[in-house]
């Protein structure tokens, strides 16, 4: 493996990451609990499609076949696609898209302040500007997380229950392979062991402030390294994808 | 007669072009006309987030997901804007609400037609955010003063939206074969529905009363009908696209395009709730506030605890 091709694995993974959860996002339209929320949720979307864009059109200029954003993001299957398996959950209720959208958040927040300073510019710049976002998502999701936490009995429970539902696929986020090992050595890509550190001290905190209980480490899912997926991501691009699939002479 | 002078002194500030605020006094059904107006006005921004979400997930490309994800937010924005507007004549978001949802209030019929094609996504821009312009452009000049500048920000995104949209529906007239089709369908579809959203000829339109003397309406349904037809026969000619009207043509005499009669038992009957997707819009807004309510409930006793712990403190 070149260094070109781990980076341009790298940047599939970041940016079918922001992708897939952006598209889960963009579900909530019309469906938060209050005008203000939606009109969040909303603009937690746009900022994680905008990270997508940056990050597949980079992949495209580094595979040299002069594939554009679009045929990334469109005309690839499931086995093709990096992201995490945490992103492609399904929303289910406010409380579980809360506590996804936070493992998440804190997941790139982290990830993001120490890739700041990759060795390749792009990815450096990239985590400049997507910090600066998902730092934003990561404060508005933990405030979530303490008031459905801390709120009533009954959102307790649910929220609780949304943590330990979703605590098997956040060992996926750690993971790493000969892509990490090479981009590592090169000073672009960061050892993930470290980010985790950071990440618990951040979900420790405010679970603890939300009054809840970290769910024991049992069995973690795996799959985001070799493109396995749960069965809900054909369905999502399915949806997505429709368009450019029945169409595949028009633009758009 | 304290109130004859009152009303005089109102009716003067109006003839003088001064705005009415929400503490001045206002004839009791000046507020209720508002009420009405404004909180149908939001209630309309945040139901017709449904027919283009509708399309968020299937959008044909990444730019056109965040064009119009910005463009439904944009909306959500106006809805809050506008039920803050409508709160300042005493009534709270949380009843606009209520009333929406008990079917004592309306939204635009325009949202109860459904969008079968991307080329809605156009002409939902092109032609119900156009329709819309026309009618907001004219609402800057409403006499109640947050209404008016509620306006006067609404317009400006309105403006960018209805660019938007042309430009979809634009992009498709011109590309392939079945894109055209698309195209033309989705131009024949929201046509009448458009015309629709000016409301009944000015001779049969029930809510007019006092609306136009106490200026809170400032043009007529019919002429802002005419303005928007006006204006919009001559951006589908450069497109390539045909209006379904056999009866449109340029009338030089009047300087306006004369136009076909339009289907008012379909008006009717949608406002009735008979339309394609009035309970499936109503059930979605109902269902989203059912599902949200132990948030909300959760958020109010977390402030709660907070408030009493400062209490304590």
């Amino acid at each position: 493996m070149t260094k070109e091709e781990a980076l341009f694995n790298y940047c599939l993974r970041l940016g079918d990451s922001s992708l897939i959860l952006g598209q889960r996002m963009s579900e909530w339209c019309s469906n938060g609990p209050i005008i203000e929320e939606d009109i969040a949720l909303t603009n937690i979307a746009l900022d994680l499609i905008g990270q997508a864009r940056t990050m597949l059109t980079y992949a495209g200029q580094l595979e040299g076949k002069g594939r554009t954003e679009d045929d990334f993001a469109y005309k690839r299957n499931e086995r093709e696609f990096y992201n995490t398996l945490l992103s492609e959950r399904p929303n289910g209720h406010f409380g579980d898209t809360t506590i996804r959208n936070f493992l998440h958040s804190a997941y790139y927040y982290h990830l993001f302040k120490v890739l700041s300073n990759s060795k390749d510019e792009m990815i450096a710049a990239h985590s400049v500007k997507s910090l600066k976002e998902v730092t934003y998502h990561l404060r508005h999701s933990a405030e979530w997380v303490v008031r459905l936490g801390d709120g009533t009995e009954e959102s307790h429970q649910k929220v609780q229950k949304s943590f330990n539902d979703l605590w098997e696929y956040t060992g996926d986020l750690f993971e790493m392979n000969k892509v990490d090992e090479l981009l590592i050595k090169e000073g672009i890509a960061v050892d993930l062991n470290d980010v985790k550190k950071e990440w618990l001290k951040t979900i420790n905190e405010v679970l603890d402030r939300a009054t809840l209980s970290k769910p024991e480490d049992a069995y973690m899912h795996s799959g985001r390294l070799n493109a396995i997926h749960s069965e809900y991501l054909g369905h999502l691009l399915a949806e997505m994808q429709f368009l450019p699939r029945a169409y595949p002479d028009a633009k758009w | 007669m304290e109130d004859v002078k009152k009303l005089e002194e109102f009716q003067a500030k109006i003839d003088a072009e001064i705005k009415i605020e929400p503490k001045d006094w206002m004839p009791e059904d000046y507020r209720k006309h508002l009420q009405r107006q404004i909180s149908q006005h939001a209630h309309s921004e945040v139901i017709g987030m449904q027919p283009e979400g509708n399309w968020i997930s299937r959008a044909p490309s990444l730019r056109a997901k965040v064009v119009l994800l910005a463009k439904i937010q944009d909306e959500a924005g106006h809805g809050q804007y506008l039920y803050a507007a409508a709160e300042t004549l005493g009534k709270s978001r949380d009843e606009y609400i209520e009333e929406l949802q008990t079917e004592k209030a309306k939204y635009s019929s325009i949202f109860n037609y459904p969008t079968l094609s991307w080329a809605d996504m156009g002409a939902v821009g092109w032609l119900v955010d156009g329709a819309a312009i026309v009618n907001q452009v004219s609402l800057q000049r409403t006499s109640y003063g947050p209404y008016s500048r509620a306006m006067v920000r609404i317009c400006k995104e309105e403006s960018f939206h209805q660019r938007q949209g042309y430009e979809i529906i634009a992009h498709m007239a011109q590309g392939t074969p079945e894109q055209k089709e698309m195209a033309q369908d989705a131009l024949n579809r929201f046509w009448w529905p458009s015309l629709m959203m000016f409301g009944p000829h000015d001779s049969d339109s029930p809510n007019m009363g006092n609306g136009v003397k106490w200026k809170i309406k400032r043009e007529t349904n019919d002429e802002l009908r005419q303005k928007f037809i006006d204006k919009t026969v001559q951006q589908a000619e450069v497109i390539g696209l045909t209006i379904p009207d056999p009866d449109l043509k340029w009338n030089e005499e009047k300087g306006h395009y004369d136009f076909g009669e339009i289907d008012w038992d379909e008006f009717w009957n949608v406002v009735k709730g008979n339309g394609p997707c009035n309970k499936q819009r109503l059930q979605h807004h109902i269902k989203a506030h059912e599902d949200g309510k132990w948030v909300r409930e959760a958020a109010n006793a977390y402030a709660q605890k907070q408030k009493n712990k400062q209490l304590v403190a």
